[in-house]
């Protein structure tokens, strides 16, 4: 028998040196936006014996999470990351099918309890006591409640998750709701975005397995290093936004060079999420950078909240569109018409920040690891 | 003779359950269930055309993209808008690679420990999977010492006791059938698929923005500006010939690990083209156009209908011959569920009457599924990539009769054979083959575009909806990796007021209809072997051979519906009832009877 081992000997049996490892740490560490010294400890505990399990919950979903994390990059070392876990219960790809599947859950279910994570993916449909959706014959609103009810944490990926999602939009026919509001009072973290960027949600494993407690969130419970601030602040297409260089028509000149895309419909100003910095599938692109708006998928109620998705952001009547985009967020938010939105003074108005209308204050629990931001 | 029940149905997209009837070891009956249901057509009404590409997306993640593209197809034929070349290609590449990355992904992690044992890996010994290896393939990744590093992974995983994703598996069971090199070999390919998979779809992450769900279409073409003389160009000098090196890369894997997997694999299981034979009625409605998607004999891949496993006659497909049936579905019709619907006549009324939860068994002699009953001049048909194969082969393509025939020779199988199982295993490997020759082309026209300064990506002739007609109704088909997909509109006062989809794994996984006519995956599971009911592991061969995916194949159709958005969310009012009017749509009819 092979003793039990830690990443770090996992690694360097696979032939990654712990130099690349401790760059992995480093990376990582770098996305959760710790300092240089947080490297060693993650370090440290990726090198613990024994493999956390983890279960992921698929209910209202189109699997587009699943999806997105089969395409999690850096794909030697983050590979290590899941098989620091026990992977044991995700019907898309596990190996058990029928009862031996719904065996493989109960047993984390009663023997690991308090102690095991749980992803959760899809919405959870409500009405008619929940017979939207069965897995095993048991609804949906069944297993989550059992079995995120026992879980150290929850970690909702993906919009439908977080807040029902596409689901729940309007006139959400099976009275989907997402799973804080599905199973109340358990302890959760939410990854929203359509999909979650797994990278982000690598990043949160690695923090909660390292530290023991959450990364810092904000009042809808996202972590603040990967939804603290307005993708419209960290757009490379920025520049273009506030020199007034913006795409006027699809294919036309500044479309080819790059420039903003918020005549367009772009929803960068109001959506809070790190899509520029982190990009997606090995750091290669994000839909801006694709020349397509931003549609906000990350946040609250998106699809009702921030469509036509086609349509310019309200903006001060008379002054043109270049105002700052926290103003824009913030006469949203205030639910005022744009034309009264008193501050705009009739100039360009720059480098004046205002939160995203979808971000309330910080909370004050979970907040162990703020000092390190 | 006992009810075998598999539910979850795992290594799938959705939520699918099956339950068989199992008689002196052979399935003797088959019912197949879709367990979700969330209703996207209900709420894409009231919404932008324009975005309803983005919302039909979401109806899979699995099979991202695809719904994508149908719903653009479908709205630019509502519109009567022609896409410019370059926004043809781009579609076409993102289609292509799509299907190519879905096949693979398939094969090795959705389908492949139906029949690999990993755990017997652990008994091969390395140099002779070395040779094994080198006998199938080129592949340069075959040494002893690279087959004993994977070993010593597999050794490590079952030594620390959690297997993490492969713990439930049905190891040791006794239809596994690969010598214990084989199984390594397989692992190790099933690792390195992994790496494939995540390399080749950055072609969806430059032309899409990201994968899964890709975030370029437009109504009239693509985001994806292209100028030859600009670096912030989605598609430029520097960007083809990255296409060009991970399409390239996919090749080499596909012909070299793929499709010698494949056929190896089969080698050990030829019984399995005896088995999962199904209804032997096959439809395709064709794609990748080479100019307007109003040409269909222009298509890349053929459309047509073979009845009967008859491929001397390729029937014409006519749109207006589908319907619906919910005799063993949980909706009701107005008219009765003994009736069939044309979906432009279509109406959905849920109504939920299985058991109540939790529940052990379902009553399979009611209604029984979230899925309807589609049906084409009111018989069963299987679509996919073995109807495809099987349409192009047919209809005397050139290529796709000279691939299928040196498979067929290696695995020394008459072309009866394909009518299987590992039919429908074998033809999805051929059509990879076959799209990751074809995606060169598409790139190097493409390229040829704009060096010829042809730089048009967006018709936006019609972007403005003032320019739309009061009304309007369109349709948009497409092959989608599962098989046949389409999508149908109708635009009334600039918003949808009705959307419909039918989905291939809907023709694939419905129930009966009101003949007591099987749907196809019902009909494959008959005369499936079973050597152990508490283990049915046969019955994922088959069901898995057709790739399902459960997400797309719950559908409604919608009725008149108010508009959504950002004017009345603060005001939500979720209607109470979830019984849908009739469509009072002649003019949908029409549509869907292939006039405008």
């Amino acid at each position: 028998m092979v003793a039990e081992e830690s990443v770090l000997d996992t690694c360097r049996r696979r032939g990654v040196s712990r130099r690349q490892f401790m760059e992995f740490c480093g990376a990582m560490a770098a996305t959760l936006a710790l300092p240089k010294g947080y490297t060693q400890t993650i370090a440290n505990a990726l090198g613990q014996k024994r493999k956390p399990v983890l279960v992921w919950l698929e209910f209202q979903d189109c699997a587009g999470n699943t999806e997105a994390m089969l395409r999690s990059t850096h794909p030697t070392v983050e590979e290590i990351v899941l098989e620091t876990l026990s992977w044991e219960y995700h019907e898309t790809i596990m190996a058990g099918y029928g009862k031996h599947a719904e065996a493989a859950l109960k047993r984390v279910v009663d023997e690991e309890k308090g102690k095991y994570l749980v992803v959760v993916e899809g919405s959870i449909p409500t009405a008619d006591d929940g017979v939207y959706c069965t897995i095993g014959g048991r609804t949906a609103l069944d297993i989550a409640r059992e079995v995120c009810s026992g879980a150290a944490v929850n970690i909702a990926v993906g919009s439908c998750a977080w807040d029902g999602g596409i689901p729940k939009a309007g006139p959400n026919p099976t009275g989907a709701l997402g799973l804080h509001e599905a199973v109340p009072g358990i302890k959760v973290v939410n990854l929203p975005g359509c999909p979650h960027n797994p990278t982000n949600t690598a990043a949160v494993l690695v923090h909660y397995l390292t530290f023991g407690v959450l990364p810092a969130l904000d009042g809808y419970d996202r972590p603040l290093f990967a939804y603290g601030q307005l993708i419209h602040d960290q757009c490379e297409r920025r520049a273009h936004y506030d020199a007034g260089r913006y795409v006027q028509a699809w294919g036309d000149e500044g479309h080819r060079k790059g420039w903003c895309l918020f005549k367009m419909g772009c929803k960068g100003p109001e959506a809070n999420y790190n899509c520029p910095t982190v990009r997606f599938n090995d750091s290669t692109s994000w839909p801006v950078k694709a020349g397509h708006g931003c549609i906000a998928c990350a946040s609250p109620r998106f699809w009702d909240t921030k469509s036509p998705f086609y349509e310019r952001l309200p903006h001060p009547a008379g002054f043109g569109v270049d105002v700052t985009a926290g103003e824009i967020g913030w006469t949203v938010v205030a639910g005022v018409a744009a034309a009264t939105a008193a501050h705009a003074v009739g100039h360009v108005v720059r480098d004046h920040f205002h939160p995203g209308d979808d971000e309330p204050p910080v909370k004050e629990a979970e907040k162990t690891t703020t000092e390190v931001h | 003779m006992a009810r075998v029940v598999i539910d979850p149905v795992t290594r799938i997209e959705g939520h699918l359950r099956i339950e068989t009837e199992v008689n002196g070891g052979r399935v003797t009956d088959a019912w197949s269930s879709g367990t979700m249901f969330r209703g996207i057509e209900l709420i894409l009404r009231g919404r932008d055309p324009r975005e309803a590409w983005i919302w039909a997306q979401r109806i899979c993640g699995v099979c991202t993209t695809v719904h994508a593209l149908a719903s653009v197809r479908a709205v630019e034929n509502a519109l009567g808008i022609e896409i410019p070349d370059n926004a043809r290609l781009v579609r076409n590449i993102i289609a292509g690679s799509q299907n190519v990355h879905d096949h693979v992904v398939h094969f090795y992690h959705l389908h492949a420990l139906d029949w690999v044992d990993v755990t017997l890996a652990l008994k091969a010994d390395p140099a002779k999977t070395s040779q094994l290896a080198m006998s199938i393939s080129e592949w340069p990744k075959s040494s002893t010492t690279y087959f004993k590093g994977v070993q010593d992974r597999v050794k490590a995983l079952v030594a620390s006791r959690q297997l993490s994703l492969f713990s439930s598996g049905d190891w040791g069971h006794p239809a596994y059938q690969l010598p214990p090199e084989a199984n390594l070999l397989a692992v190790a390919h099933y690792i390195e698929a992994l790496d494939m998979q995540r390399d080749f779809i950055r072609i969806h992450a430059v032309l899409g923005g990201k994968n899964p769900h890709l975030q370029t279409y437009l109504v009239g073409g693509m985001s994806t500006a292209i100028d030859g003389n600009e670096p912030e160009a989605v598609i430029n000098p520097e960007r083809i010939t990255l296409f060009n090196e991970l399409a390239a890369r996919a090749k080499t894997f596909v012909q070299q690990v793929y499709v010698p997997d494949v056929l190896a694999i089969a080698g050990f299981y030829k019984e399995w083209f005896g088995y999962g034979e199904g209804l032997g009625n096959f439809m395709a409605y064709g794609d990748f156009p080479s100019g307007s998607i109003n040409d269909p004999s222009d298509y890349f891949f053929p459309r047509g209908i073979l009845m009967g496993r008859d491929l001397s006659k390729v029937h014409p497909v006519d749109p207006g011959q589908v319907s619906e049936y919910v005799t063993h579905s949980w909706y009701e019709y107005s008219v009765g569920d003994q009736t069939s619907r044309h979906p432009a006549e279509g109406e959905t009324k849920p109504k939920y009457s299985g058991p109540k939860p939790p529940f052990q068994q379902l009553d399979t002699d009611a209604k029984y599924s979230w899925l309807k009953s589609p049906r084409y001049d009111d018989k069963p048909m299987e679509v996919g990539p073995l109807a495809r194969t099987l349409i192009a082969y047919a209809s005397g393509d050139a290529q796709v009769q000279k691939t299928v025939n040196a498979v067929l020779a290696k695995l020394n199988a008459p072309p009866a054979a394909l009518y299987s199982t590992l039919g429908r295993i074998a033809a999805r490997a051929i059509e990879a083959d076959i799209l990751i020759e074809k995606l060169p082309e598409w790139i190097a026209q493409l390229d040829d575009n704009m060096a010829h300064g042809d730089i048009r990506i967006h018709n936006g002739e019609k972007w403005d909806p003032e320019s739309w007609p009061k009304s309007c109704a369109g349709f948009g088909l497409e092959e989608a990796p599962r098989g046949s997909l389409g999508h149908w509109v109708e635009i009334e006062n600039k918003k949808i007021v009705n959307y419909q989809a039918i989905v291939p794994s809907t023709w694939n996984a419905g129930p009966r209809d009101a003949h007591g006519q099987r749907g196809a995956y019902e009909a494959a599971l008959i005369n499936t072997p079973i050597a152990d009911p508490e283990r049915p592991l046969e019955v994922l061969r088959t069901v898995h051979s057709f790739d399902p995916c459960l997400a797309c194949a719950v559908h409604v159709i919608d009725g008149k519906g108010r508009s959504y958005g950002r004017d009345v969310v603060a005001a939500p009012e979720p209607e109470g009832s979830m019984s849908l009017p009739q469509v009072p749509a002649a003019q949908f009819v029409a549509v869907m009877q292939g006039g405008k």
